[in-house]
């Protein structure tokens, strides 16, 4: 199973961190004002982010 | 795979107009996923709403959207309804617009239980007009109208819709998310008047206000003060003071309006005759 | 064979004239002395497939014709003063974002509850201006039951024509009253349902002008989705501030039935041919009004009477023309001067203008006019 690509699409993040937070894995880290995927291995594929960001703006692709 | 919104969303309208962090965004993901889950038909599905941020939902919905006056998306969907029972009808909006200005229809849209679903956004503030209290601000919490605290009580909004007589009522946070749109998914399954009432986030105009540091602290608090209504019933009274209860708190079989009314139409044709 | 005849109020009339125009929709709060409306229709609506449903106020009442008249469906509602203040946000909500629906307003005294039961004429500003805002109003004024009847068929007619809320105003008296009316056949009164979108669901923007001042409106639950909302809005309905766009879209509104006048405006005229004094008189003191013409004409003095049916768009080319034939002008209407306004603003004093008000709930009578009339002679 190929690993999963975890997006962030810089147009619509608003940089509230929920992401960076819930991500049980560590998966982002902020950059700037908005959120930057930092640590895609790690991901285990929960869909937290994906589910919880407001802005429909983190995407995780699992194939 | 990535859960596909963008097909529920009309295109070109992202990103919202909701602040950073604002909890109006996750309900709006929770509704679209609750819609799939029904699969109900965009041509065939109004989403009303009223006056406030969490108003402006609908005009991102890829539906039949009404964005009405403040207070009566209830009265204008009981309309939609009405007139034409064989749409789906929902309703979303803010707690100042559904049980302040917006309160009279509200409970008498719950008595007469017709077939809809309204979503209530309740983050304890008026958020567009920037920050006064609203009938669920906590008594004491700071607005932007209460210099001194707030001094009036609040309602409890899913109690309210109990008793005026809403047949499913339900209520989540907006932390609770992958609980948002099962909930909203069986209201809308319901035959009847449902009420989910999810509460939500203000970080602009209540969080900054009464102390929280961040988003995610917001996020925090509504994870530690929900309890489901299951494990509370095994909870000690004193465990649960400043708790909210979440889940299916309401749910009951009585005929609903528009069936009801064909009745009467079928009927008055016969009288006719 | 032959017609169909009735004795009925004008409430009554006024019911029926909605089923004939094809109402399918009526949503109320009862309220004196305009309740029978809502009566009858609870019973005539579910026989033709329509619906009838009671709301929690006015307000609701409102909205709810609203959200019906999205559907397709031709939508009514009726009260008196107080309910109409209520509905008055909404109004401008149908205003802006066009929606056709028909309001009755059986009139009587206030401010606030004034006399729930007595005669009154005084809505008829609130009528043109009672909505925050700048919005065009048509507002019509029957005098009879039968014409009650067919305003209400016309109120409908204009409104789904342009696209916007059309009042139909009556007082008590006419509301009330009852008279032996016909019933027109199907077909003898012109019935006009709203224009279709003729563009496909992808491309239909629900205030698109570019084909002309009033877009067609698509109704929900077809193929066509499309927002609706009461903030100012670009072609698509989606809100915009841009300046252009939100002044276009105002003019748009105000000129649709400014342009239309003509379609619009229907008056009766009585003996003006040869008027020297004239009576402004609308609903039912147009009938003292044209007692007093008659008496006046057997003591030599020549008076005519100008009713206008339709009270907004307010009658401007016809008065002022009539303001340079007479010496004088009496205003006739049951408040204590609100049209007079009007008349005085287009006549713009080429004649003598005096106001015959009463608002004690009792009728204006003729002799109170003829009075009036020998002032202005
Ligand atoms: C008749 C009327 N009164 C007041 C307002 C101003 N107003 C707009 S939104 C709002 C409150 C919105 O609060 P809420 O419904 O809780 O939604 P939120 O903005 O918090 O999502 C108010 C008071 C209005 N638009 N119309
Ligand atoms: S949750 Fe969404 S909006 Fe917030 S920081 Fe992450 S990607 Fe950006
Ligand atoms: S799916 Fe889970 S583990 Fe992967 S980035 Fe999102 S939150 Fe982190
Ligand atoms: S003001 Fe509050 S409710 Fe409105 S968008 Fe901002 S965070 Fe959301």
């Amino acid at each position: 199973m190929s690993s999963p690509r975890v997006e962030v699409i810089d147009r619509l993040c608003k940089g509230c961190s929920i992401c960076v937070e819930f991500c049980p894995t560590r998966v982002f880290e902020m950059d700037g004002f908005i959120a930057k995927v930092v640590k895609e291995d790690a991901c285990i594929k929960c869909m937290q982010c994906e589910l919880r960001c407001p802005d429909f703006a983190v995407k995780v692709h699992t194939e | 795979m990535a859960y596909d919104y963008e097909k529920s969303i009309r295109p070109g309208k992202l990103p919202h107009i909701w602040c950073p962090g604002c909890g109006h965004g996750i309900v709006m993901k929770g509704l679209i996923r609750a819609m799939d889950t029904c699969g109900l038909d965009k041509n065939n599905t109004a989403i009303v709403s009223g006056i406030g941020c969490a108003s402006r939902l609908p005009g991102y919905m890829d539906c039949c959207t009404l964005h009405t006056a403040h207070g009566r998306a209830a009265a204008f969907a009981a309309g939609v309804k009405m007139a034409k029972p064989e749409m789906n009808v929902l309703i979303v909006g803010g707690d100042g617009d559904g049980v302040a200005i917006g309160g009279n229809h509200f409970i008498h849209a719950c008595r007469r239980n017709m077939d809809m679903t309204y979503v209530v956004l309740n983050n304890n503030i008026y958020g567009m007009t920037g920050g006064q209290f609203s009938p669920t601000t906590p008594t004491g919490a700071n607005a932007s109208t209460t210099p001194y605290g707030n001094p009036d009580p609040t309602f409890d909004i899913s109690k309210l819709a109990i008793g005026a007589g809403a047949t499913f009522v339900a209520r989540t946070t907006a932390f609770h998310a992958t609980q948002i749109d099962k909930l909203i998914a069986e209201g809308i399954k319901h035959k009847g008047m449902s009420v989910i009432e999810v509460l939500d986030d203000c970080p602009t105009c209540f969080g900054r206000r009464n102390k929280f540091r961040s988003v995610v602290d917001m996020m925090k608090r509504l994870k530690e003060v929900a309890v489901p209504v299951q494990a509370a019933a095994k909870m000690p009274a004193e465990k649960l003071e400043g708790k909210i209860l979440t889940g299916v708190l309401f749910k009951e079989e009585r005929p609903e309006y528009c069936a009801e009314y064909a009745k009467i139409i079928e009927k008055a044709k016969g009288a006719n005759a | 064979m032959a017609k169909k005849t009735a004795l009925v109020q004008g409430n009554e009339a006024c019911a029926h004239g909605a089923v004939y125009a094809g109402c399918k929709f009526f949503a109320g709060y009862p309220i004196t002395p305009s309740t029978e409306v809502a009566e009858v229709l609870a019973a005539e609506l579910p026989k033709v497939g329509g619906s009838f449903i009671q709301m929690e106020d006015e307000i609701g009442a409102m909205a709810a014709i609203l959200g019906g008249s999205l559907t397709g469906a031709k939508a009514l509602t009726a009260t008196s003063g107080p309910g109409v203040s209520l509905k008055q946000e909404l109004i401008g909500y149908a205003c802006i974002a066009e929606i056709p629906c028909v309001i009755v307003n059986v009139m009587r005294g206030g401010p606030s509850t004034g006399m729930p039961t007595g005669p009154g004429q005084s809505d008829v500003m609130q009528a043109r201006w009672g909505t925050h805002g700048d919005h065009a109003a048509i507002a019509v004024a029957p005098e009879s039951i039968q014409e009650i009847f067919t305003e209400t068929v016309r109120a409908f007619n204009l409104a789904e024509k342009y696209r916007m809320p059309v009042q139909i105003l009556f007082d008590e008296i006419v509301g009330h009253m009852r008279e032996r009316i016909e019933y027109p056949e199907p077909g003898e009164l012109e019935v006009i349902d709203r224009a279709k979108p003729d563009v496909s669901p992808e491309d239909y923007k629900p205030y698109d002008s570019s084909k002309g001042d009033i877009p067609p409106l698509a109704s929900f639950g077809s193929e066509y989705r499309f927002h609706v909302t009461g903030l100012n809005k670009a072609a698509d309905g989606f809100p915009t501030t841009k300046p252009d766009l939100v002044d276009a879209e105002e003019r748009r509104q105000i000129r649709k039935v400014e342009a239309n006048r003509k379609d619009i405006e229907k008056n009766e005229e009585y003996m003006t041919e040869d008027a020297e004094v004239l009576i402004f008189a609308f609903g039912s003191t147009s009938r003292s009004a044209r007692y007093a013409v008659n008496e006046l004409r057997k003591e030599g003095i020549k008076a005519g009477l100008f009713r206008p049916i339709t009270l907004w768009p307010f009658p401007e080319e016809r008065i002022a023309a009539l303001g340079k034939q007479v010496k004088g002008m009496v205003v006739a209407e049951m408040n204590l001067g609100q049209m007079i306004y009007e008349v005085e603003r287009v006549t713009k004093g080429s004649c003598k203008l005096e106001g015959a008000f009463r608002v004690d709930g009792e009728p204006i009578t003729p002799a109170q006019i003829m009075e009036k009339v020998k002032e202005v002679n």
